[in-house]
This record gives structure tokens, C-alpha cells and sequence, in this order.
């Protein structure tokens, strides 16, 4: 026969399995990922281990093991898919990582929310391999937190064989090719795109300039196929179910190579160039390493065959006589000085970022 | 007296039932279309995962050099098949506890249960995270289980509930008469009788662990990268037929596993 | 309810206690942060500073806002009648006509979700481009003579969603199912029911907690769905699940964007409880 009890042996239960749990909750407590966060300087006394945050296959087969082989570091990397996802995450505490790749405007982002350390120069030697176009860029104008990784642009990619040449924005918005444009689901470079094709700048925070870029856009968008990530973008270009595409250079370079048919320009009158960066959160646990790694990416020959693994472009002048003949080819991998003179670097627009993301929600619901 | 319903084709001679047949084949093909599809471009000769080039076998290769992908997959097995053992054990006592028992406090365990499949992916990662990191906690593989279970629980709960609810207790009743101890009775009355449902509740729960993306991004530490992170984390360069060739492996193996199991049980049946 | 215990007891505590601790630690604790966040003021580049701020709340009530919770709510809605539609015919089958390889065959239906939603959802877009199979095959049986929009549509939207879905129903709707007592189904027969009557009176009644399991269990994460009305939808439907997504990381806006969540988990919590006391036996037990 059974007993009824009152609630105070339930709550006896809850605080058993309360105890239980803190218990768990202790043994958990014991760091089953990588030991100790340093404590920053002492040359040496650092454990031989590397933890890489980083984007999916953004080093190339033999990046890591070269740097394993050379320092006998031990390297783990793990991936995350944008940059906003690595910033919330680091600012809600997620630690542990040493070298971190975030694009442009997130390091100024990073900057102002403090959740970089700085960068000891002494300890990056190979920095002179940069080129001057890409030093001290407006993000982190002098270098304190940032190191170039890989750059590009942001162009349309189109079918040259079907629809002839074009030259600037407003091919995005012909309404001959109705149903068969997409743009990038990216709002820095899609409202930018409709601020560029208005003349002005894509760092505007400018009230009218951005009401304008949005009746743009909500022009353009019965037009659209929609808005994907770049790599949906390419293969559409490729078979045909789009014939203007706006991409990433490295995609564009890809589908290039693949079907002769297609071509990609740097729209008129500007567009953008991203610069990917390489930097050490705060609390990594193993800054001088991280410093080493950055080192090892600046070295002439890893940036070469860094490169010619992404295509994209590389920031590193040393490395680009080693490039594959076949990129460099390519007239838009190194545009010339007339072209690079009217590509903008995306900044950060502060406050106004949240206008810009409701403009975009408002556009998509249309 | 058991439950006697004859093998698939038996019965299948009346129009409605004929339909039903039909009906089921063509869900199944629903299903298993894409599948069709991601098999055919573990084929493909170039990087693609949409237009095909030609065939080649080269990504079967790529995965076994491919060491991030196997250690992701390794990862998400050992987090789905934890989480889901610890996840069906405290869901099915929770069903048990809500579909058996009337009390004081019920209709506020009700809605808890549901209550924990409302809030959305980014606000769970976000929130445990934050908490994790208040309460000391290292992030890894554990934080990702602890997470897993968290929000499978109430899915097993309910999928359970749904095979208790108007359930023959006679069984059960026949056996406590007989001197059986209540954890006897559950262990070899009850529990066979909700197996179905349990399972149901272990498959659903599995399943939303394996392909979990954002919670475990916000709750995973260094080394822990599961395979859905992996993958989403290709977007940005294009997503490798290595994890075409990675899944048909999957597939295959599942399958094979399933109707050899099924087999092999059906001839213990029979013998 | 017959056989049920009343009161509490240490059984009934022991059957609590783990689930209470685990979701009382980790989904209450960072629920309750949620819900200060929501009072509190974004940084301009993320993080909160806590306080009283009821004015995220009050933006929650932006018409431009209002129409994606509603317009998500109206898909989820459909979605589940979808999912309804297709999935109980297809418990149906694999209970009552599978034999011996039900276990095969509702295994069979999980087995494509063990393969990551991008590359299915991508294997779509293949299947449903301009010169995909779906057209190919449409234009083959001379129903179309020139290829279909059919990919990155608001219904290739409804059909993702009814894809990814399916399961939900399915499982809850099999375990309800599972129990049933065929002797049930031959008493009915031999008092001169017919199929119909002896479904819709016998087996539907008894299959009503899978039901009500398997709506919950589709419409809940339907309403929260982020990642189909991007990849099958080209991004040009924007559900509450993008909405609030996009609050946390591109707006960087963790109040408002806790706030939204707030008010869409009140939503779907009043939802589920009308529901049930509504189409289930009046009181909550009855699921």
C-alpha cells in the first residue's frame, strides 16, 4: 500500500536531485577542452596548441600541416558560418580560441566592444609582406588589432554569351532580365549596391540617401529571383537559371574558370572591396602561438598556396608572384590602380546599422 | 491474443486500400527525392553540390583524407546518441508521471513541457551560453549534451504521452495482482507495451540533436565542432560533395542495419 | 481518467524530479535571463545593459513587425494541416498494413533527416530548377510546355517546410496509433460498420493524442523556421524565426530581439492551451 506524501518530500526529492546536480555540475567544471588561459607574455611557457576559429575550408591542405611541422604546434580549428554569429558568441563569453578571422567592418565592430587583444608587431615579421593597399585600412587604421588575410570584391557575375556586355549597377536593375537577377543576401552589400547605383557612398547614414537606396531596392525587387548567399548565386549563373549574379570575387573567379560564357566586372560607378583579417580574441589561451600562426599565414609561399586554394585575392605582395597563371589571368583578380581607385571598404555605421537591417526586413516583406 | 496484421501486401486487394498504398509510396518518394539527388552528386566530378560535371568517385576518397569532417561526425554521433539515451530515459518518466498521475501544480508541468519547444534556436544558444559561462561551466562537448537533452526532452515527453494516453492498463494491473514489485511491473509489463512510443520519442530526439545547428554553435567549445556546424560553416565557400559522399555513406550503412535488423527479428518471430 | 493516482506521491516525485531539475536549470535559469534582457537597452554593439525598458515591448506592436508574426503564424498554421494530410495516411499504413517491418518502415521515414538540411534543401533547388528533374518531367508528360518557376517561391517555401516537418506528425502520430487493439476494429466490423464508419468512430477518436501531439510538435518550430524561407524561398519571405534571428546578430539588438521572443513563446504557449482544451478532452491530462 502506498503512502501519500506531502510536498515537502517532493521538494526533499528536487533537493536531493539539486545536490546531484551540483555535483555534475562540478565534475563539469573540469575544462575538457584546452587547459589553462595563459597569462600572455612569459616567450615558452605556453603549451604547444593553436585553437583556430574559422570559416570552412579557408586554409588550404597544406597551411596547418606546415605550421605543425615548422613549430611543432598542435593546431585545432573549429568553424563558425558569419561573422555576427562570432561576435554574439564571444560577447555572451565563448572563449578558448586563439586566432579568429573576421571580415572589415566586424573588427572595428570587435574594436569598440572590446573583445580583441592587441597585436605585438615585433612578433609578426613577415607584416612587411602586406602590400600598401591594404595596410591600415579605415577598420583598424593601424594595424593594432588586425592582420589581412585574404580580400576581394563584391561584382556581378553574368552570362557575356546571352545578354552582351555590361558595365555598372543598372544592369541589376533592367527590367529585361526580369525573374533572372539575384542579389547577395547580405545587407552591407545589397543596400550598398542600391547606394552605389544612386552615386553615393555605402557607408552613408545619411536619412534620405538611405529612403532613396530603399525605394530602390524595393524597385528592384519584383525583379529578383531573391537573395542568397554567394555560393547559391554561382551555380545559378552556371547553368543558366540566372543571368546576373551578384557575387564574391572567388565565386566568380570559380564559375569563370568553369564556363567560358560568364564574366564578371566591378560595377560602375564604385563597388565594394571586403578585406578578410586575422585576430586574437581577448582571453585566448594561447596568444603566442596565435602570434606565430598569423606569422606563418603572412609567409610569401603559405599565402600563395592560401590563395590559390580560396581564389580569392591576396593581400600579400610577396606571394603574388607564386599565384596560378590561371587567376592571375583573370583581369579582375588584380584590378589595376584606375579600377582599385573605385572600390570602398565597408565600415562600420554604428547607430545607424539597425536602420539599415529594418530597411532590409521591410524590402524582404515587401 | 496478439495484434495480427499480415505483411505489407496482404489486405492490399480493395481500392481504398490500394489508394492508401499508393498514397504511402508516394510520401516515401517524397522523402527520399533530394536523397536521390545528394547521392547522385556524391558523384560529381567537379566541387559542385548542383551542377553536375561528370562522374568521379574522388569525394569517397576526399572523405577519408578529410580529417574535420570525420571528427565532426565523430562528435555528432557521441552527442546524439548521449543526449538521446539521458533526453528518452527523462521525457518517458515524465510522461509516465504527467499522463498517470492527477495533481496539485499539473496544469503548470503541462505547460512547462511545452513551454520549452516555444523559444526560438538563438535565444536558447544564446541565453545557456551566457549562463554556462556565468556558472563555470567549460564549454564542450558536455555543454552541447547538457543543451541537447535540454531541448529534446519535451519532444520525447510528448511523442510519449501520446502512446499512454487512453492506454489498457489491464495488463499492468494483472501483474502488480501477481506480486509484482512496481518496478518490476514497469520494467517487464509497462515498458515493453510503450516501446513503440519511447522509440518514437528516442528517433525524434535523435534526430534533432544530429542536425542541431544553432544551439550547439553558441554552446560548443574548442574541439567540439559537430557536424552541422561543419557543414554551415561551408556556405561561405560552397558546401564539398565530401559531405555528399559522407551522408550516402551514412545512408547506407542505416539502411542496411534497418532491414538486415528487421530480418533478422522477423525470423525470431516466426521461429 | 481511469487508473490514474491522485496527490502527489514519492513515485510521482521520483518520475518529476529529474525532469524538473534538468529543464529548471537549463531552460528556466536562461529563460529568466531572456526576460530581463527584454527589459533592458542594447549596446550599440551588442551587449545589455540591464534595467527597466518596456519600450522593446512596445516595438514588437510595428505594423511592419506585426505582419511577419502573423504572416508566420498563417503558414505554421498551414503547414500543420499539411502535415496532418499526408502524415496520418501514412501512419496509417505503416501501423495497420506494415506487419512485421513497421519498425523498418517508420524508421525508413527518419532516415533522410539524418542527412544535413542544407544539402536536402539544396538537392531541391536541383530538383525544381528551371532545367531540373521536376520541370524535365512535367514538360515529358506534356503537362507544361515550357519550364516552371518553381523554385524560390512562397508554396517552394510551403513544400520545404512540409518536407522538414513530416516527421513531427508522424512519430507522435505512430505512437498513438501503435497502441490500437484491431479486436476494436473486428467488434466494430461484425456490428455492421463499414471502413469508414469504423474509422472515423473507432480508430480517429483513439488516435486523437497523436494528433494533438503531432500538431504541437509541427506547428511550435514551424512558427520559430528560419532556415527554409532562405534556401527554397530565396530569401524573400521573412518569418518571425528571421526576424528575431536577425535581431541578435546583424542588428545586434539583444533587447528587442528578446523581447520579440517573449512575445512569440506567450503566443505560441496561449496557442497550444486553447488548442488542446479545445480538440482534446477538455482538460490538459486529456493529451
Amino acid at each position: 500500500m502506498e503512502r501519500t506524501y506531502t510536498r515537502r518530500s517532493f521538494l526533499k526529492a528536487v533537493g536531493a536531485a539539486g545536490v546531484a546536480g551540483s555535483t555534475l555540475s562540478i565534475l563539469a567544471c573540469q575544462p575538457n577542452t584546452t587547459p589553462q588561459q595563459g597569462g600572455g607574455g612569459g616567450g615558452g611557457s605556453e603549451e604547444k596548441q593553436l585553437n583556430l576559429y574559422n570559416w570552412s575550408d579557408y586554409v588550404a591542405e597544406s597551411t596547418i600541416p606546415s605550421f605543425e611541422e615548422k613549430t611543432g604546434i598542435k593546431v585545432t580549428q573549429d568553424f563558425y558560418s558569419s561573422n555576427e554569429e562570432l561576435l554574439a558568441k564571444l560577447q555572451a563569453g565563448g572563449t578558448g580560441y586563439d586566432v579568429i578571422v573576421p571580415s572589415d567592418y566586424m573588427v572595428s565592430i570587435m574594436i569598440k566592444s572590446d573583445v580583441l587583444q592587441p597585436l605585438d608587431m615585433d612578433k609578426i615579421p613577415n607584416f612587411e609582406n602586406i602590400g600598401e593597399n591594404f595596410r591600415g585600412l579605415p577598420y583598424d587604421p593601424d594595424n593594432e588589432y588586425s592582420v589581412p588575410y585574404q580580400w576581394g570584391t563584391t561584382g556581378l557575375l553574368y552570362n557575356r554569351a546571352e545578354i552582351g556586355e555590361i558595365d555598372s549597377w543598372d544592369a541589376a536593375w533592367d527590367p529585361q532580365f526580369d525573374g533572372k537577377i539575384a542579389m547577395l543576401n547580405d545587407v552591407r552589400e545589397t543596400l550598398g549596391a542600391a547606394l552605389y547605383k544612386l552615386g553615393y557612398s555605402v557607408n552613408s547614414t545619411d536619412p534620405d540617401e538611405l529612403a532613396e537606396a530603399e525605394a530602390e531596392l524595393k524597385k528592384q525587387k519584383p525583379l529578383l529571383r531573391g537573395y542568397f548567399a554567394s555560393t547559391e548565386v554561382r551555380p545559378a549563373v552556371i547553368n543558366g537559371d540566372l543571368l546576373i549574379g551578384h557575387v564574391y570575387s572567388g565565386d566568380a573567379f570559380l564559375a569563370v574558370s568553369e564556363n567560358p560564357d560568364l564574366d564578371y566586372i566591378i560595377p560602375k560607378p564604385r563597388a565594394t572591396r571586403w578585406t578578410d583579417n586575422m585576430s586574437i580574441p581577448k582571453g585566448a589561451p594561447h596568444p603566442d602561438n596565435a602570434h606565430k600562426f598569423i606569422n606563418h599565414i603572412l609567409d610569401a609561399e603559405v599565402g600563395a598556396k592560401l590563395s590559390n586554394y580560396t581564389y580569392y585575392s591576396t593581400p600579400n605582395e610577396a606571394a603574388l608572384p607564386m599565384i596560378d597563371e590561371a587567376l592571375k589571368k583573370i583581369p579582375t583578380y588584380s584590378p589595376p590602380p584606375e579600377v582599385f581607385d573605385r572600390l570602398e571598404v565597408i565600415e562600420d555605421t554604428g547607430e545607424a546599422t539597425r536602420e539599415y537591417e529594418r530597411i532590409f526586413t521591410e524590402v524582404k516583406s515587401a | 491474443m496478439t495484434v495480427k496484421t499480415g505483411p505489407v501486401h496482404k489486405g492490399v486487394s480493395r481500392l481504398p486500400d490500394r489508394a492508401l498504398l499508393l498514397l504511402a509510396a508516394l510520401v516515401y518518394l517524397f522523402l527520399y527525392a533530394p536523397i536521390a539527388v545528394l547521392i547522385a552528386f556524391s558523384f560529381n566530378s567537379s566541387r559542385s553540390t548542383q551542377v553536375w560535371t561528370g562522374f568521379s568517385t574522388q569525394w569517397y576518397g576526399e572523405l577519408l583524407r578529410d580529417q574535420s569532417v570525420l571528427d565532426a561526425f565523430e562528435t555528432s554521433m557521441i552527442v546524439g546518441v548521449t543526449a538521446t539515451a539521458i533526453s528518452t530515459v527523462i521525457g518517458t518518466l515524465a510522461a509516465l508521471a504527467l499522463s498517470r498521475h492527477r495533481f496539485r501544480g499539473q496544469t503548470v508541468a503541462d505547460s512547462a513541457i511545452y513551454a520549452a519547444t516555444v523559444m526560438p534556436e538563438i535565444v536558447v544558444g544564446v541565453s545557456l551560453l551566457v549562463f554556462f559561462v556565468a556558472a563555470g561551466f567549460a564549454l564542450g562537448v558536455t555543454t552541447i549534451i547538457i543543451a541537447h537533452v535540454a531541448f529534446t526532452i519535451s519532444f520525447v515527453t510528448i511523442v510519449v504521452r501520446a502512446r499512454l494516453s487512453g492506454m489498457d492498463r489491464s495488463l499492468e494491473e494483472a501483474a502488480q495482482d501477481l506480486g509484482a514489485t512496481p518496478v518490476e511491473t514497469f520494467l517487464r509489463v509497462t515498458l515493453p507495451l510503450i516501446l513503440p512510443g519511447v522509440m518514437a520519442g528516442a528517433l525524434l530526439a535523435f534526430t534533432l540533436s544530429f542536425d542541431d545547428f544553432v544551439i550547439t554553435f553558441f554552446v560548443s567549445g574548442v574541439g567540439s565542432s559537430t557536424l552541422p556546424l561543419k557543414i554551415y560553416s561551408m556556405i561561405k565557400f560552397g558546401v564539398s560533395p565530401v559531405i555528399n559522399a559522407l551522408s550516402t555513406v551514412i545512408l547506407l550503412v542505416t539502411v542496411v542495419l534497418i532491414f538486415g535488423g528487421s530480418k533478422i527479428f522477423m525470423r525470431k518471430e516466426d521461429a | 481518467m481511469e487508473g490514474q493516482r491522485s496527490g502527489w506521491s514519492l513515485r510521482l516525485a521520483a518520475l518529476l524530479a529529474p525532469v524538473t531539475f534538468w529543464l529548471g536549470l537549463f531552460f528556466v535559469v536562461p529563460l529568466l535571463l531572456i526576460l530581463a534582457y527584454s527589459f533592458g537597452t542594447s549596446g550599440v554593439y551588442g551587449g545589455i545593459t540591464l534595467g527597466f525598458n518596456p519600450s522593446n515591448y512596445l516595438k514588437v506592436f510595428d505594423p511592419l513587425y506585426l505582419e511577419i508574426i502573423v504572416r508566420t503564424f498563417v503558414i505554421a498554421g498551414i503547414n500543420t494541416l499539411l502535415c496532418l494530410a499526408l502524415g496520418y495516411p501514412l501512419a496509417y499504413f505503416i501501423v495497420f498494413k506494415g506487419g512485421g517491418w513497421r519498425t523498418a518502415l517508420i524508421l525508413m521515414v527518419m532516415v533522410p533527416f539524418w542527412t544535413s538540411l542544407l544539402i536536402r534543401a539544396y538537392a531541391w533547388v536541383v530538383i525544381l530548377s528551371g532545367n531540373g528533374l521536376a520541370n524535365k518531367t512535367l514538360q515529358f508528360l506534356g503537362i507544361t510546355d515550357e519550364p516552371l518557376n518553381l523554385i524560390f517561391t512562397p508554396q517552394a517555401v510551403l513544400m520545404g517546410m512540409l518536407y522538414s516537418y513530416l516527421p513531427f506528425m508522424v512519430l507522435p502520430l505512430y505512437a498513438a496509433l501503435e497502441k490500437f487493439d484491431v479486436r476494436l476494429k473486428e467488434a466494430a466490423n461484425d456490428l455492421g460498420a463499414n471502413r469508414w464508419q469504423t474509422f472515423w468512430r473507432v480508430t480517429f477518436p483513439i488516435s486523437m493524442p497523436g494528433v494533438i501531439a503531432g500538431s504541437i510538435l509541427v506547428f511550435i518550430p514551424s512558427a520559430g523556421e528560419f532556415v527554409i524561407p532562405d534556401l527554397l524561398g530565396g530569401s524573400q519571405t521573412v518569418f518571425t524565426g528571421n526576424l528575431i534571428r536577425n535581431q541578435f546578430l546583424q542588428a545586434r539588438d539583444w533587447a528587442f530581439g528578446s523581447a520579440l521572443s517573449v512575445m512569440l513563446a506567450v503566443l505560441l504557449l496561449g496557442a497550444i492551451l486553447f488548442y488542446i482544451r479545445k480538440v482534446g478532452t477538455g482538460k490538459l491530462e486529456g493529451v
